[in-house]
């Protein structure tokens, strides 16, 4: 029997949760819980220990951060939880407490836009799940948006691949997108971890860890 | 060179012989004459009894009894009618200061009798009937004495004529020569009394300014603020109440519903006739989940329902294009509708940094003192800012004087620009 993703889904509007529900089941991830408040959600990572966790931020019993509280908490129990964060609205203050919780795999930080792109959405936890790192493009928009000097020694192409890193792409991923080949987007990170002073490195994660901790300092 | 409003202000300047100013002084001194004296009279009607008694005891006789007891009745019934024989004198009195002070003084509300009689402003009235009564011709009369001195020093020369000895204040001269120099120092003092004749009458005019002034009381005032707080507090309220009711019940059924239309497209095989009216539902719906987020976040900030006032400013600092530095020292909790306030200063003020000030970075700063809390936004941008050009910074005036706050600014040409705003935290 293939390992399926174990995940506990916490979401305090009914229809919203049954409907996420039946994408994780489409996805082949097996919905072991499903809450609609914080401490529930405590409760049933505490009692199923899955792989996954998909929280809403805003959540009861106080409707402020309750979700993405109790998030972090359970990664200080189990830094190898995979945990990804549903936020109604752009905020970069939210992606910067989750990535600050334990070494910053296995997090992310989406729209709740994004699951209306269904098989995307799906795609996206399960490299979450994988050990990566996934924050909202807007998120991403937002911080690269903010005038610094070393990001402006980066040309335009540039910018567009640092943001794609950013979100957790592969090289090849990035080179699909963009239409070119990847032995240039290759060539394009390198450039863009030498302007900003950052050690080129293979491994895809520890490259996006890396951007985004040099997004966060500046922030 | 703006024109002064009032003749206590038309005193300083250079101007002030050559101008109007002591013409109208004058006017106002000869109108004041026919006023006080009436006045005086009926005065002497309820100060009669005291000096009645003070005369008696002085000549050692004994004080006449039913005299003083009717002069003692007349004075009580005076006294009881003051607040209301006051009304026409201050009426005519608030009519006279336009003479020599153009700023507007509002009379007191129009009341009944009984209420005159308990009100505060109708006995300051009273006061300042009193005042007139008594005072102001003491002044007048001590004034003209030295305006006779002066005419006697200028006029010595041809007094002393023909050998008579005429006395001028100490001295005692005999001849026009041995005059000549009061005589100067007489037209050398005429500027000096004509100034003089300013200062009293501008200290007049300030002693009716002040009791005459009928503007409702402070308390009255604060009454009013409290009551706009109150308003701003249910506008607030009613906002946070649709925005709730939009992010709570709308927005997850649509996240819903586009998650369900996706869901759908993929069981739909591609050249399926349902396909492509599938494919339009889905992105008119994620379409309408971007403007539904758009409309929600135009009624309230959601980073301060979830983030608080410190974590709200903290996002607003890190969207600022200039680099901004945030310090709160929040101690103690904020009311609701004081962070609200403070939250929309922040963000006008920093984007007022971003627009117009060319700064190179800014600092926010929250902190309670007392109690109140306060906010402050500087930059080092060039200064200059001017609340009368724009309406940004008289819009955050009027949101912070809504809750009883107040706005100060300070913002020299060239910088930098300071933003501090007060807000009172009942608790």
């Amino acid at each position: 029997m293939p390992s399926v993703t174990r995940v506990v889904l916490a979401e305090d509007e009914v229809l919203l949760r049954e409907g996420l529900v039946g994408l994780l089941t489409r996805f082949d991830f097996a919905v072991v819980a499903a809450v609609g408040s914080a401490p529930e959600l405590v409760d049933a990572v505490r009692t199923h220990r899955p792989e996954l966790v998909v929280t809403d931020i805003r959540m009861p019993p106080e409707h402020r951060d309750d979700g993405l509280r109790a998030a972090v908490a359970l990664r200080g129990e189990r830094p190898d939880l995979a945990v990804v964060v549903l936020s109604q609205h752009v905020q970069s203050g939210y992606a910067a407490a989750l990535l600050d919780s334990g070494d910053g795999r296995r997090v992310g930080y989406l729209l709740k836009d994004r699951v209306a792109d269904v098989a995307e959405f799906a795609d996206t936890l399960r490299r979450v799940a994988a050990g990566g790192t996934a924050v909202d493009p807007d998120v991403v928009r937002h911080l690269l948006r903010r005038p610094r000097d070393p990001l402006d020694a980066l040309s335009r192409r540039e910018r567009e691949v640092l943001g794609l890193v950013a979100e957790g792409h592969s090289n090849g991923a990035i080179a699909a997108r963009l239409h070119v080949t990847e032995a240039a987007v290759g060539k394009h990170v390198g450039n863009i971890l030498a302007k900003l002073d950052l050690p080129p490195d293979d491994d895809t994660n520890r490259r996006v860890l890396a951007v985004l901790a040099y997004l966060r300092a500046g922030g | 060179m703006t024109q002064p409003s009032h003749l206590a202000g038309a005193l300083r300047r250079r101007r002030y012989p050559l101008s109007a100013w002591p013409w109208r002084a004058l006017a106002y001194a000869a109108t004041t004459l026919p006023v006080a004296g009436v006045l005086a009279v009926a005065w002497s009607v309820v100060a009669a009894p005291l000096l009645l008694v003070v005369s008696a005891l002085r000549r050692d006789r004994p004080v006449d009894v039913p005299v003083l007891a009717v002069l003692a009745v007349l004075a009580l019934i005076a006294l009881a009618v003051a607040p209301l024989a006051s009304a026409p004198v201050a009426a005519v009195e608030r009519w006279r200061l336009g003479l020599v002070d153009s700023r507007p003084l509002p009379g007191p509300l129009r009341r009944g009798p009984v209420a005159r009689l308990t009100g505060a402003a109708a006995w300051r009235e009273v006061a300042y009937t009193a005042w007139l009564a008594t005072v102001v011709p003491l002044a007048y009369g001590t004034f003209g004495l030295l305006v006779l001195l002066d005419v006697a020093l200028v006029a010595g020369p041809w007094l002393a004529g023909d050998g008579e000895r005429i006395v001028l204040v100490w001295d005692t001269v005999e001849s026009p020569a041995g005059a000549v120099p009061y005589a100067v120092a007489g037209v050398l003092a005429a500027p000096v009394l004509l100034y003089l004749a300013g200062l009293l009458v501008a200290g007049q005019a300030a002693v009716a300014r002040w009791l005459l002034d009928g503007a409702p009381d402070a308390t009255a005032l604060r009454e009013v603020t409290r009551s706009r707080a109150r308003l701003m507090g249910a506008y607030e309220a009613e906002r946070r109440r649709i925005e709730r009711d939009v992010h709570d019940a709308a927005q997850p059924r649509l996240t819903s519903l586009t998650l369900q239309l996706g869901l759908a497209r993929l069981d739909v095989p591609d050249d399926s006739p349902a396909a492509r009216p599938l494919d339009a539902a889905h992105e008119q719906a994620k379409e309408l989940m971007v403007t539904l987020r758009g409309i929600v976040q135009g009624i309230r900030p959601r980073q301060l329902s979830e983030l608080g006032l410190a974590g709200a400013v903290g996002d607003l600092a890190a969207r600022s294009v200039v680099p901004v530095t945030v310090r709160a020292d929040l101690s103690r909790p904020v009311p609701e509708l004081v962070e609200t306030t403070a939250w929309y200063v922040v963000s006008e003020a920093l984007g007022n940094v971003a627009r117009h000030a060319g700064a190179t970075r800014a600092e926010v700063r929250l902190t309670h003192a007392d109690r109140r809390l306060v906010v402050e936004v500087e930059d080092d941008g060039r200064g200059g800012a001017d609340p009368a050009h724009g309406t940004g910074l008289t819009g955050l005036a009027d949101r912070v004087a809504a809750v009883d706050g107040r706005l100060l600014l300070a913002s020299p040409p060239g910088g930098p620009t300071l933003v501090r705003v007060e807000l009172p935290c009942r608790p």
